[in-house]
This record gives structure tokens, C-alpha cells and sequence, in this order.
């Protein structure tokens, strides 16, 4: 199988810093994601079952993006957990982008449990090739 | 000196009731692990009563037309296939870590199921299907008469 092949999901558990614990008692993963820069825009897809529009949490602070995504544990009622194979949790994610992102027109959507973030490239400072010349 | 086992108890049972202890100590570990079900994709819990069970699993990024889900007497199959996301040839991926591909998956469950009655929701990412035990394979209670 190919190297993106589907493969056994088991989820990583967000590391606590030095300090600093959740004040929720729910766990929270990481996000599975795909980020992928195109001419004009930087995409980035996270994988996060249980979260819709209403429950996720995007911020751009300075040039850290961080995704948050709320998961109400869906518990079916009367019923006793047979079998685990995965926990449900929160989601939470950062990352650095680089300064050239256009915050004005940032377009996030979720869809089927996964996050689709559109980061548009600021006009001027688009990806400008610098040229290698030979001696 | 003579060594007489009989009358020491042999040392080597001492080894013996150690390694017994150490071996019955890691299996009640190990059962916490070790699932009866291979593992595979997509993950699943699976929650249980009297009346029947419920399975869940995270299918994020699937549409309920990708899933394909069968029932035969105790084992369900859940199959499907996660697309990839079609991009341009000009993109540049910084990280992949998604995965795509088809998937099968066949398990079987501690009791017959009412194939007619099993119902399936797709919700956020989230597969749940609804699995009613077959009638006739409901635990009876039998009553205790006095002679």
C-alpha cells in the first residue's frame, strides 16, 4: 500500500506543556492534517469526526494558527461500551505560517467531520522565484 | 551435604509459582490491549445491552454514499472507500498525513442481529449503526419452581 494508504487511526493524544493542563476533563488529539501551498493560497484539511461549524475555533494570532475543535462525547444511551478501539476527545492543533498570509480573507468550512481552511497569499508578497543564475 | 528436595520443597517450585504469578499478572494486562478484533481501518467502538448494540466509528471526510454496510447473522461488514482530494499538478504539499484509499472491514458480534431492523447514521464525520438483537436470540428468564 501507498504511503497515504489508509491505516490503523490511532489518535495522538495532545502533549500537556510544562505547566500547563486542560481545564477540561475531555482529552484532546491531534488532528490529522494535509496542508498544501498552491500559487496563491496555503490550504490546510483536518481530519476532526464529531466537529461541525458551530463547534470549531479558528485563531490567527500573530502568525500562529490554532485550530480548536469541540467534541461532545456522543454516548448512546442505555448502553454499555463493549469494545474501544478509539476514545473520543477534543481536537487542537497549532501552527507557524509564514507572514504572507491575507488575514482579511481567511474561509474555513466543515464538512463530514473534516476542516477545510483557505489561507489566501497577500498580493504583494507572493511567492516570487529567485532565479539561480550560472557563473 | 546432601541436598534432599523432598524435604526443603524444591526451589525451583518457588521459580515455578513466581512465574505462574508473573504470567497471570501480564494476562490480566494484556487483555486490556489485546483487542478481539483485529485491528484495522476505520477504528470502532462498540456499546452493547440486553436489546442489541450500537457501533460506532470516525469516517472523516466520507459521504454516506461511500459506505457500504452488510449484515449477515452475527457479523457485520463495513467497506467504503475515502477518495482523495483532487488538487491541481502545481501544488506543493507541506505535509500529508491524511490517508485515503478503500477500506473493508468484518467483525463479528456476541449475538445475532434482526438484519431488517439495523439502522445506520452518518452525522459530522461519525458512523452509527443501530444493531437490534434478533428476537429469538434474547436471553429467556426461566423461572425456579419449588418441587
Amino acid at each position: 500500500m501507498a504511503k497515504n494508504a489508509l491505516q490503523e487511526v490511532k489518535k495522538k493524544e495532545v502533549e500537556v506543556m510544562e505547566g500547563a493542563e486542560r481545564s477540561r476533563s475531555v482529552k484532546a488529539y491531534v488532528p490529522r492534517v494535509d496542508i498544501y501551498e498552491t500559487d496563491d493560497a496555503v490550504h490546510v484539511i483536518a481530519d476532526m469526526p464529531g466537529v461541525d461549524e458551530k463547534s470549531v475555533d479558528i485563531t490567527l494570532e500573530k502568525n500562529v494558527l490554532s485550530i480548536y475543535g469541540e467534541v461532545n462525547p456522543d454516548k448512546p444511551e442505555n448502553y454499555s461500551l463493549a469494545y474501544a478501539e478509539y476514545e473520543m476527545g477534543d481536537y487542537e492543533r497549532k501552527f507557524t505560517l509564514s507572514d504572507e498570509i491575507d488575514r482579511e480573507k481567511i474561509e474555513a468550512s466543515v464538512k463530514d467531520g473534516v476542516l477545510r481552511l483557505v489561507l489566501p497569499k497577500a498580493g504583494p508578497a507572493k511567492t516570487r522565484r529567485i532565479p539561480v543564475k550560472g557563473a | 551435604m546432601v541436598w534432599r528436595s523432598y524435604e526443603f520443597g524444591s526451589p525451583w517450585r518457588e521459580i515455578e509459582r513466581l512465574q505462574r504469578e508473573m504470567n497471570r499478572l501480564f494476562a490480566d494486562v494484556a487483555s486490556d490491549f489485546t483487542p478481539r478484533i483485529a485491528p484495522g481501518y476505520p477504528a470502532m467502538n462498540i456499546w452493547t445491552n440486553d436489546e442489541g448494540g450500537v457501533i460506532t466509528a470516525e469516517l472523516p471526510g466520507l459521504s454516506p454514499e461511500d459506505i457500504d454496510i452488510s449484515v449477515v447473522g452475527e457479523t457485520l461488514t463495513l467497506s467504503g472507500e475515502r477518495k482523495a482530494d483532487k488538487v491541481g499538478d502545481d501544488v506543493r504539499y507541506h505535509r500529508q498525513e491524511r490517508g485515503y484509499g478503500k477500506f473493508s472491514r468484518t467483525i463479528q458480534l456476541p449475538f445475532q442481529v434482526d438484519a431488517d431492523k439495523v439502522e445506520a447514521v452518518f452525522d459530522k464525520g461519525v458512523l452509527h449503526i443501530a444493531l437490534p438483537r434478533a428476537e429469538a436470540d434474547k436471553p429467556r428468564k426461566i423461572a425456579v419452581k419449588t418441587a
